[in-house]
């Protein structure tokens, strides 16, 4: 099966379910949810049967001039699977923090106005699987406004909460900022190469003599990109919106679309950044700063964090920063190490388990107490043992401890940029992870050293009790045995 | 056999959790894996490559498991040995049964996993695993300002451990490989310039996990709060990781970095032995008496350690002396954090000032007591005796009388001190609470009873012998 039918089958299930849902009438609308899922599910198994044109060469299909805005490798099939996984579970968040959506969009008794909500999702999927084949500017930057678009609705899709709303606007003036940026460096870059296509980019640039123009398009689509995975000057949006947001589009932002910010990021560089370049030396030079800034803000910054919700914005912004740094590494060619590109992508590929995990748990919090703050995970130990449990052990991998998931992706990292000689970055990662101890910690500290304010027992929902415990389960299994993730990368 | 060691105690834990009686489950499997330690004696140099997964292909990773040499067996000998009588000191309070036999299994499990693995990755990941469960022990079930000082020990070794980290991931970027086999043979490749930059991270990632001074605060508080069975196995085990570690790694592979640092090690560690030592004998509770006295034997070891690393050319001694240290110091500091748990619990209190007499109601107590403490001091016949005797000799070892004193030499003048400042802390110590008239506290305290004597005993059993045939442990070490 042709690789781009996966797009289409997804816009296909998006638009079942949006019209389903407008004119089924239904009181609960958890079964729209469902079978988005139950769709994604299927679409991802299709991934491990779509082939791309270089596979197949003689069908009547690899002729189609969409190839060349389409590319089918690892690295696409890897991103895809990351996009489609993310956008199931934001939907089985979705089912089960209903009854906010609704207390928020029409009122609690009535989930008139939550069923768009499941329909959304599958349509920034479906970006976010384009961002992940894209071999063309043009068509990168098509695929990055569809999920865009998307999420300044999902964002501010509590329309009767100030701060959804509020969130809502300043991603929208900000991510309108950040496109302008896109397309003005889209530009400058065309103009001094003469071509939108990744794949010409190479021979374009080879021995080109005057590198500031188009170090100049590099920069403003770095600014772009940087936007999107909240790399530290352009992370300003993060923490306001992720407060803001309903938490399952939080989750979607800070898993999915940063995931889809860094297979672009990695699409755009990997010419500019392998062997051969003229520029090579400045944009690693720029990544790097890039790095080492937004490792220090994002840790830093969350330390005196005590809304957890802002906490996760700071943390995933930290996260970038480590991302970041395995980029400036600049090991881009592939010689049978670990490159650069694994490194990240194993990377995202943990911090979906874990960050997917602490949501579901923040969801059900957030449900039960009302509260997104620190203190409400105040004795959790004392209420729910193992939801606790659970929370610790995806709370110390995010803070990167051994045998967790998180410490394999730091060691990576640390590893890469220990072999790329950036002492630099390596003392700031350091320092960084330190720092991100600190704030993990605490958190596990409200769950288990402070007394609770009420006894109650959270009583889970099935989904999200499985989805806990799979989660919880990937991360012990993945710190011990990471090979099955890497396999999938090669 | 090896992998059991390390996957019995794991598999308990999971076994608690999901319901299994707490106690009867940690004692059993405690028991089982004394057993499958002491028989691994007859069969170790066999295990080497006993068990090996490829976790990750490149870079190649291995959960491997297999013993490099007789240190790491002595190692999963002194933990087999100390879990079983951590698990048989502690008593739950009602209702956390789970969490407190649980922990103590994992910390155990984390121990002997990171003694036997032999890839550098899993070494460093085992010893993280097992501070986790100490943490929570000290924060939910520690005496005193628990959480306050929970808290200081997390970020202390967590800190230590990103430091080590980054100097282990900077050598092992530099040999190329995570197979401890292979970087040992790789040793002399390293470029001198990088080993003295590997060598500070070392010596100050494994030195705050060993509380070297003065990166030691957090040691002395975390011993006296935590619950006897975490206090047992952080101070008896856990905290050896940081010795084996500079013996296995940073004394092998990074000589000439290490001899860089020699003379800033040699201030640090007097530092322990001395300045620590002051503030030991100023203590005025049991428990925060022993918690700076166990800082205070840290630099002992390290001594051994500066001796080898001052002449490389002629160190089985040294070496021989650092493992001996740290077996016999591992046994006596966890006997007496064992008894000085039933001294709270027969008397209800720890300071000194308000004690005496207790050896008239509990006779038996004074004479294991007894026995502890004058293993911490050195007393002929007990292990520490042979462990200081042999440190002291080995940093002589080299002595030229034509050429004077080496700096090696002046330190381990100056340390000899310590065992005098040790004689009176524990004597007085010994005085104030089991001679002189009793008191209210003293006078119905009960004596052990024969269940309670079996850990001290078992302990003592362990000392006395290596201390009368250290030769048990040398044998093995050659």
């Amino acid at each position: 099966m042709p690789a781009y039918y996966l797009e289409a089958l997804t816009v296909t299930l998006g638009f079942i379910i949006l019209l389903l849902e407008a004119f089924v009438p239904s009181k609960n609308k958890s079964w729209a949810g469902l079978v988005g899922a139950a769709g994604l599910f299927v679409i991802l198994i299709l991934t491990f049967f779509s082939v791309g044109p270089q596979s197949d060469p003689k069908a009547s299909w690899a002729e189609w001039p969409l190839w060349n805005f389409y590319e089918f490798d690892a690295l696409a099939r890897f991103y895809k699977i990351f996009a489609l996984l993310t956008t199931a579970a934001v939907l089985l968040m979705a089912i089960d923090y209903r009854k906010v959506l609704s207390r928020f969009t029409e009122n609690s008794d009535s989930e008139e106005g939550t069923g768009e909500f499941y329909s959304l999702p599958i349509f920034a999927c479906a970006g976010m699987m384009w961002m992940a084949s894209a071999k063309d500017l043009a068509g990168a930057f098509v695929a990055l406004e569809l999920v865009t678009i998307t999420f300044y609705i999902l964002v501010a899709f509590m329309r009767r909460n100030v701060g959804s709303l509020e969130a809502g606007v300043k991603y929208l003036i900000l991510g309108a900022l950040s496109t302008g940026f896109l397309v003005y460096g889209i530009a400058w870059v065309y103009g001094s190469t003469g071509t939108m296509s990744l794949t010409a980019m190479p021979e374009a640039i080879a021995g080109m003599e005057n590198t500031v123009p188009l170090l100049f398009g590099i920069a403003l689509v770095l600014v772009a990109l940087g936007f999107k995975v909240g790399a530290v000057p352009m992370q300003m949006w993060i923490p306001d919106v992720y407060q803001g947001a309903p938490t399952p589009t939080t989750a979607f932002l800070s898993v999915g679309s940063k995931a889809a910010g860094f297979v672009l990021l990695i699409r755009f560089l990997t010419p500019f950044l392998s062997e051969g370049s003229p520029v090579r030396g400045q944009v690693l030079t720029i990544l790097l700063i890039l790095a080492g800034a937004t490792l220090l803000f994002g840790n830093f910054a969350a330390i005196s964090q005590t809304n957890f919700k802002r906490l996760l914005a700071y943390s995933s912004i930290a996260h970038a920063g480590f991302l970041l740094l395995a980029l400036a590494a600049g090991r881009f060619d592939e010689d049978g190490s670990l490159t650069s590109v694994q490194a990240v992508s194993f990377y995202l590929a943990t911090y979906l388990i874990m960050t997917l995990g602490v949501f579901f748990i923040l969801a059900q919090v957030r449900i039960h107490r009302d509260g997104e703050a620190i203190t409400d995970f105040n004795g959790l130990g004392k209420t729910n043992p193992a939801l606790a449990l659970a929370m610790t052990v995806l709370l110390a991998a995010l803070a990167g401890v051994p045998l967790t998931a998180g410490f394999i992706g730091k060691f990576f990292v640390f590893s890469l940029a220990a072999q790329g000689q950036l002492w630099i970055g390596l003392t700031i990662a350091v320092i960084a992870a330190a720092a991100g101890f600190y704030y993990y910690f605490k958190t596990i500290r409200a769950i288990w050293w402070i007394e609770p304010q009420d006894d109650s027992k959270i009583a889970l929902p099935i989904i999200s009790k499985i989805a806990i415990i799979i989660l919880t389960t990937a991360t012990l299994v993945f710190g011990v045995y990471p090979e099955p993730i890497l396999a999938l990368l090669r | 056999m090896l992998t059991l060691l390390v996957a019995l105690p794991i598999l308990a834990f999971i076994a608690i959790l999901l319901g299994a009686p707490a106690r009867k489950t940690a004692i059993g499997v405690s028991v089982l894996n004394l057993f499958l330690g002491l028989g691994s004696v007859f069969s170790w140099e066999h295990e080497i490559w006993s068990f090996s997964v490829t976790v990750l292909k490149e870079p190649a990773l291995h959960l491997a498991f297999g013993y490099l040499d007789g240190m790491s067996l002595v190692m999963v000998l002194l933990s087999v040995i100390v879990t079983l009588a951590a698990v048989l000191t502690g008593k739950a309070p009602e209702g956390s049964e789970k969490l407190y036999y649980g922990s103590s299994l994992l910390i155990a499990a984390g121990a002997i996993g990171a003694f036997v693995s032999t890839d550098l990755f899993f070494f460093y990941a085992f010893h993280e695993m097992a501070l986790i469960p100490t943490f929570l022990m000290i924060g939910m079930l520690g005496r005193g300002d628990r959480r306050g000082i929970a808290w200081k020990i997390t970020i202390y070794l967590g800190i230590g451990s990103l430091v080590l980290l980054a100097g282990l991931v900077w050598l092992a970027s530099l040999t190329g490989t995570f197979d401890m086999r292979e970087m040992k043979d790789l040793a002399g490749t390293i470029d001198p310039a990088q080993q003295k930059g590997i060598a500070a991270l070392l010596i100050i990632g494994f030195g705050t996990l060993v509380s070297l001074f003065p990166f030691h605060s957090w040691a002395a508080p975390a011993y006296a709060s935590a619950p006897a069975p975490t206090a047992m196995l952080h101070a008896g085990v856990l905290k050896k990781f940081g010795l084996y570690g500079m013996l296995r790694i940073a004394v092998p592979l990074v000589p000439e970095g290490l001899q860089f640092w020699l003379t800033p090690l040699l201030f640090l560690l007097l530092g322990n032995i001395l300045w620590v030592g002051f503030v030991t004998l100023s203590q005025k509770r049991l428990d925060t008496m022993l918690g700076s006295s166990s800082v205070m034997h840290m630099g002992y070891i390290f001594l051994a350690i500066a001796a080898l690393i001052a002449f490389p050319e002629n160190n089985q001694l040294a070496f021989s002396a650092a493992v001996v240290l740290m077996f016999a110091h591992g046994i006596s500091i966890a006997l007496m954090f064992g008894l000085t748990d039933r001294i709270e619990r027969s008397t209800g209190s720890l300071d000194l000032a308000d004690m005496g007499g207790l050896a008239k109601s509990a006779p038996g107590l004074a004479l294991v007591f007894g026995i502890g403490a004058m293993a911490s001091i050195g007393l002929p016949g007990l292990a520490n005796f042979a462990g200081e005797v042999l440190v002291f000799l080995s940093a002589f070892e080299n002595y030229v009388p034509s050429e004077g004193l080496g700096p090696v030499q002046i330190a381990c003048i100056l340390a000899i001190w310590g065992v005098v400042i040790s004689a009176v802390y524990m004597l007085r110590a010994y005085r104030r609470i089991f001679q002189g008239p009793t008191v209210e506290s003293t006078v119905a305290a009960k004596d052990l009873s024969f269940a309670e004597h079996i850990p001290a005993v078992l302990l003592i059993v362990a000392l006395l012998a290596v201390g009368c045939y250290p030769n048990l442990i040398l044998n093995l070490l050659k």
